[in-house]
């Protein structure tokens, strides 16, 4: 066990902990953070997709350890922001959400790609989704949400 | 009991790798998967775990000299944007995983993880790059294909650390790095191929060729690669079945879960020759 701090959605924390344990399975069970999903479970379908330090990573290959004394951000904590409420919009507005469980790894991968890259072209897009899997839309409503989150969100990435 | 630490300076990681037999965290992208368990179960080590990512003496990129030294617990996507990388690894690395894993990734990890199809691996080995081991009282360099043993297995010790991979800034004029997988992103190398040569007036002054995931460790071959350097370029296309040939002997790949021998020689040797053939 060991003691680690963390940032948590803006909000500090300590907790003792086993450093080995997934992120993705301290955020689900301690925290009660659910929309956060573990998908693969292996890095391969961004279902569990966080920010940490404002980088995008896959929670379930994020031992705890890593985490102590960094900020992390969920999907609870993105919608919150004005950011997260323009993604939630586009993606509404263009039908980009199906069964929606790949949506939240979805949403915080939009937003790492707008934060880096606020008018990505089409191929931007699609590289900067690639680690992200869905099975349900085929993938262009999801683009397309991503296009308009870029222009109606205009300032604020 | 295994232990864990959170060092928060390399003086201190490298005292605890000295008193334990310690198995080296960076990103996890690796070793999270491989020691994983059921869900909302910690993954499972039998040696005390130290987590090195967040060390930040380790986080740098320089160019010294003709040198790129690149710490150890430096993310690749770092490296895929900074100025002086480069091209060959820039490319290795864009295609490399997803965004999300590239923030995680490190090529030192990727060299203490010692896959066959490791994707900076052959990028490493073409550029002849150095490896810092260190320990508490001292480091060692050693040449990439001195640290790499086999699948799995480098030469690092107990009580050592890969610090830092100091890259060679040899200057190339033609250069291809060809990944083949199953899927654009998120992908395990089939086959690779990197391909780099240097034309100083019309004569071939260096040549090298590397393949992944076609034996147990990357391949290059420097006899092979010796008997095409100073000779013109012209000699050098009218040579292609020589080469082809002298390349097919060393490939030697193997069946797996993602490919077979004979598709891994195929498109090994075929990579090859469009390369020569688009010099």
């Amino acid at each position: 066990m060991s003691k680690i701090k963390f940032k948590l959605n803006n909000i500090a924390y300590t907790i003792e902990e086993n450093p080995s344990v997934r992120l993705l399975d301290i955020l689900r069970e301690q925290f009660d953070f659910v929309g956060v999903k573990e998908g693969c479970g292996e890095g391969e379908c961004g279902a569990c997709a966080v920010l940490i330090n404002g980088k995008l990573v896959n929670s379930c290959l994020v031992p705890l350890g890593n985490v102590h004394n960094q900020e992390i951000m969920t999907i609870e904590g993105l919608s919150e922001t004005k950011q997260g409420q323009i993604l939630t919009e586009s993606y509404s507005k263009e039908g980009a959400v199906q069964c929606g469980f790949c949506t939240p790894g979805m949403l915080m991968a939009s937003h790492a790609l707008l934060s880096e890259n606020p008018h990505p072209t089409e191929e931007q897009v699609k590289i900067g989704l690639s680690g992200n899997l869905c099975r349900c839309t085929g993938y262009n409503m999801i683009i397309n949400a991503v296009i308009r989150a870029s222009k109606d969100g205009e300032g604020l990435w | 009991m295994v232990k864990h630490f959170i060092p928060s300076t390399l003086a201190e990681a490298l005292e605890f790798i000295s008193n334990n037999e310690t198995k080296i965290i960076s990103g996890g992208t690796d070793l999270m998967v491989q020691r994983r368990s059921w869900a909302e179960t910690p993954p499972k080590f039998d040696k005390d775990v130290i987590y090195i990512f967040n060390l930040k003496e380790l986080n740098y990129i320089k160019k010294t000299n003709s040198f790129l030294r690149i710490g150890a617990t430096t993310p690749v996507s770092d490296v895929l944007e900074h100025q002086d990388t480069p091209k060959l690894l820039k490319e290795a690395i864009s295609i490399m995983a997803s965004p999300a894993l590239r923030n995680l990734a490190t090529i030192a990890g990727n060299i203490g993880n010692a896959s066959p199809a490791g994707d900076t691996l052959p990028i490493m080995y073409l550029y002849n790059a150095q490896i810092k081991l260190e320990n508490k009282d001292d480091f060692r360099i050693l040449p990439i294909n001195e640290v790499i043993l086999g699948p799995r297995n480098i030469i690092l010790e107990n009580n050592e650390m890969i610090t830092e991979v100091i890259i060679p800034l040899d200057a190339f004029t033609k250069t291809n790095f060809t990944k083949i997988g199953g899927r654009k992103a998120d992908a395990i190398s089939k086959v690779s191929f990197t391909g780099a040569l240097n034309v100083v007036e019309n004569i071939v002054e260096d040549f090298r060729i590397c393949f992944g995931a076609v034996g147990p460790t990357v391949v290059r071959n420097t006899d092979i690669e010796n008997k095409y350097q100073n000779i013109s370029l012209i000699e050098l296309k009218a040579n292609i079945s020589n080469i082809i040939k002298d390349y097919d002997e060393i490939v030697k790949p193997i069946d797996d879960q993602r490919s077979t021998k004979e598709y891994r020689k195929k498109v090994a040797l075929n990579l090859l020759k469009d390369f020569i053939q688009n010099i």
